[in-house]
């Protein structure tokens, strides 16, 4: 088993107990099977399969845990069959020019996140199902042999930890021949991809970290950041909050870089629209999952709003705990910074109970999101967050870049998302700014409606509004972002 | 404030002390490091979960029947798989516990994803919050303080006073001694270690209404309980809940004024502990 993908001890369990009794040796393969089934890491790869898009990814899904299991047995535990796709190109294509030029005769789309810990709902293994979905539904679209070559989806858990982070990226850049990295999530992990992905001149879009630096100061020529960032969290929340519910802020948020740069975007956001932050306080990260000692100090501190600058099952276990001690009772109401439909879904949305907050999107947006949804519904079994559209999506331009560029050389693909404009079921009213490389493009207020106004599981909030993306997120020029100079 | 800081380190401390007290249990009667621990006080949460989903069975009977439950199931595991290896080096016991661990976890994770499940307590009588000086103290979280304490209580004197609890000593001790006496060591293994498997399972019972009922929620635990057994002392029931109950305590002041150390204040308490006294603070030098 790769190194990588397990922790060393999980190894040695494995071979000690192997080597002297035959109900270990079972147990032991059988941690193994399990464990490379439900997403410590290993990667699959999926051939590319054309007209029958649908069912063929469908069918690639659910037998992707046997690809994993038998993969983990080969030393390098990251390879897997691949198909060529058949000879001639689709009677129906819609190609301009000829295929593709591929660099090394095959398309890698690596996606990077959490599969296992806090994050891994947000996200996770079901984002590399949509992309697997995005590539079938991309040669659909435009014939098999759009690339001229294999495309091929592979994935790895990267723990939320960004050492673990910047190897895997390494790996898949120089082992796996990556052509992009796709989602990583957990800011500090998408900031050590970021410099990897600088280092190997290779293309990286980050669809799951929030931190503004990845299109700020630590920007560079081959990061793209799409779907969402702090300063848009800040700016879409603070103000209708403060404007709404009180003025006194008291913000605990995990002490990483997410949590560090949402407490800077929402201090200037509370300030700027006449709030005040009368205290912040870090909690460790991954933590405990007890928020207790936070929740009594901002009970001394008496604030009218606590903001929950966390995340996936922190943002959770915060908002469960809040409820518990009953600051609603004593006029501290709640702020949370980021929400995803999968946080709301493990408390149940009567705990989040008209809570507003800011979002990328929301599969209940239009007609065009909710077929979307129900198409990726029939790929993941549950309605998509944010994420996972925006790594559908963002998958889908980075192919389409290609095609119109006619190869996959990093400098050429750059240039040609470079102030790319475009409209999708995710992004709407888009453009890809070339000063910095973030995605501009339309997001919403939301608010968690009571249980009994959901229509099914899954229909959790109704938008109050949506905010232009040149409103949205930080205008240009001011992210500090030093790309084009 | 920092009264009501006390008592939030002694709801984490009592936590700590339940686990720590099941796993030095099954430590010194059998000399193995159950590292599946986590995973049967993860399994104890999911266990309030389903009873209340499935059969709408509330926080009381859960208290109970959860424990129960997974004990049996912990008692089996300890038929078919353990016991098999006691013959060998403890060591292969430990990577078994691991193995155990990893299969429940990810088992769990397939069957109700890696974020969890909600639970509420229903029970009237323990919701709402209960004044303290300036604050508000949930009574779930006083309640938690008061019965596990009771547990533990309950388990010193099963060991202390009973005659099943002088056998479990005496075996802890000098097991081949004991055994030399006339006393049937191995017939007692099996229910000590269910014993020990159902402590945790309640502490899990207890956490859900408190936390995340989620699959990792034991994983995240059993590396600060592994600290809290070799502070107070590996086998020592005594020592694992005085242990238990001020890192507890001591992790909760710690988050309350300096947040940033206090994910590693267990570990600097325990390399200080380790340094000053080896075999822990109630621990005894063994084989000296």
């Amino acid at each position: 088993m790769d190194g990588l993908h397990a922790t060393n001890e999980r190894d040695l369990g494995r071979k000690g107990l192997t080597r002297r009794t035959f109900l270990g040796g079972i147990a032991a393969s059988a941690a193994a099977a399990i464990l490379a089934a439900c997403g410590s890491g290993s990667a699959t790869s999926t051939s590319a399969p054309a007209a029958t898009a649908t069912k063929a990814a469908g069918a690639a899904a659910t037998t992707a845990p046997t690809t994993a299991a038998a993969a983990t047995a080969a030393p390098t535990g990251a390879t897997a069959a691949v198909t060529k796709p058949a000879g001639s190109a689709a009677a129906s294509v819609v190609a301009s020019k000829g295929p593709a030029k591929l660099s090394d005769g095959k398309l890698v789309l690596a996606v990077l996140n959490d599969q296992s810990g806090v994050y891994a709902d947000i996200s996770g293994k079901n984002t590399t199902k949509l992309v697997k979905q995005a590539v079938d539904d991309f040669m659909a679209k435009y014939g098999k042999d759009v690339f001229g070559g294999t495309v091929e989806v592979i994935e790895a858990d990267h723990q939320n930890k960004p050492d673990v982070a910047g190897q895997k990226a390494n790996e898949f850049y120089d082992r796996n021949q990556a052509d992009v990295i796709l989602d990583v999530p957990t800011s500090s992990c998408g900031l050590a991809v970021a410099a990897v992905a600088k280092a190997k001149k290779k293309m990286y879009i980050n669809v799951g970290s929030a931190t503004t630096e990845l299109n700020g100061a630590q920007c560079n020529k081959y990061t793209f950041h799409y779907a969402y960032d702090t300063f848009m969290l800040a700016n879409g929340t603070a103000p209708l909050v403060t404007k709404t519910l009180g003025k006194k802020w008291y913000l605990v948020y995990p002490d990483y870089a997410f949590g560090q740069d949402m407490v800077k975007s929402f201090t200037d956001a509370i300030t700027k629209s006449g709030g005040t932050v009368v205290g912040t306080d870090p909690s460790p990260f991954p933590s405990s999952g007890d928020f207790s000692s936070y929740l009594l100090k901002v009970q001394s501190a008496k604030p009218d709003i606590v903001g929950s600058m966390h995340a996936g099952g922190d943002v959770v276990n915060f908002v469960k705990q809040y409820n518990e001690f009953k600051l609603r009772d004593q006029k501290i109401n709640l702020a949370i910074g980021l929400l995803f439909d999968s946080d709301i879904k493990a408390l149940g949305p009567d705990a989040f109970q008209g809570i507003t907050y800011t979002t990328a999107w929301l599969w209940t947006l239009d007609d065009q999101s909710r077929a979307w949804a129900d198409m990726a519904k029939k790929v993941i079994g549950v309605r998509p967050t944010f994420a996972h559209a925006g790594n559908y999506s963002a998958a889908w331009q980075y192919m389409d870049a290609i095609r119109r560029a006619g190869t996959d050389d990093p400098d050429t693909v750059v240039k040609e998302l470079e102030g790319h404009q475009f409209n999708d079921f995710f992004a709407r009213n888009a453009t890809i700014r070339k000063e910095d490389h973030a995605l501009i493009h339309d997001i919403y207020i939301a608010q968690v409606k009571p249980l009994k106004e959901n229509s099914e599981e899954g229909d959790y909030s109704k938008i109050l509004g949506t905010t232009p993306g040149k409103d949205a997120f930080k205008p240009d020029g001011a992210t500090g972002c030093t790309i084009s100079a | 404030m920092s009264v009501v800081q006390l008592f939030n380190g002694l709801v984490t401390g009592s936590f700590y002390a339940l686990v720590a007290l099941g796993l030095s249990i099954i430590f010194g009667m059998m000399r193995v490091v159950n590292f599946a621990h986590g995973a049967f006080y993860m399994l104890g949460a999911f266990g309030a979960y389903v009873l209340l989903d499935s059969w709408q069975i509330g926080f009381w009977w859960a208290l109970i029947l959860a424990p129960l439950a997974i004990g049996c199931f912990g008692m089996v595991l300890e038929r078919l798989l353990f016991r098999r290896l006691y013959a060998l080096d403890p060591l292969y016991n430990f990577l078994l516990s691991f193995a155990v661990a990893t299969i429940i976890q990810d088992a769990m994770r397939l069957r109700y994803g890696a974020q969890g499940k909600p639970y509420r307590v229903t029970s009237q009588l323990l919701s709402g919050v209960q004044h303290i000086g300036s604050t508000f103290y949930p009574k779930y979280r006083l309640f938690v303080i008061v019965f596990s304490i009771l547990v533990c209580v309950v388990v010193w004197f099963l060991v202390e006073r009973t005659r099943i609890g002088m056998v479990i000593r005496a075996a802890t001790e000098k097991p081949d001694l004991t055994r030399a006496l006339g006393v049937d060591v191995d017939r007692w293994i099996t229910p000590v270690f269910g014993f020990g498997v159902a402590l945790a399972a309640l502490g899990g019972v207890l956490a859900a209404a408190m936390q995340q009922v989620r699959p990792s929620m034991g994983e995240d635990l059993i590396i600060v309980i592994f600290a809290v057994v070799v502070i107070g002392g590996l086998g020592s029931i005594a020592g694992s809940v005085v242990a238990g109950l001020a890192i507890g305590v001591i992790a909760a002041v710690g988050e309350a004024y300096y947040a940033q150390v206090s994910s590693t204040l267990v570990f600097i308490v325990m390399a200080i502990v380790l340094l000053i006294r080896p075999a822990g603070l109630f621990g005894s030098v063994e084989g000296a």
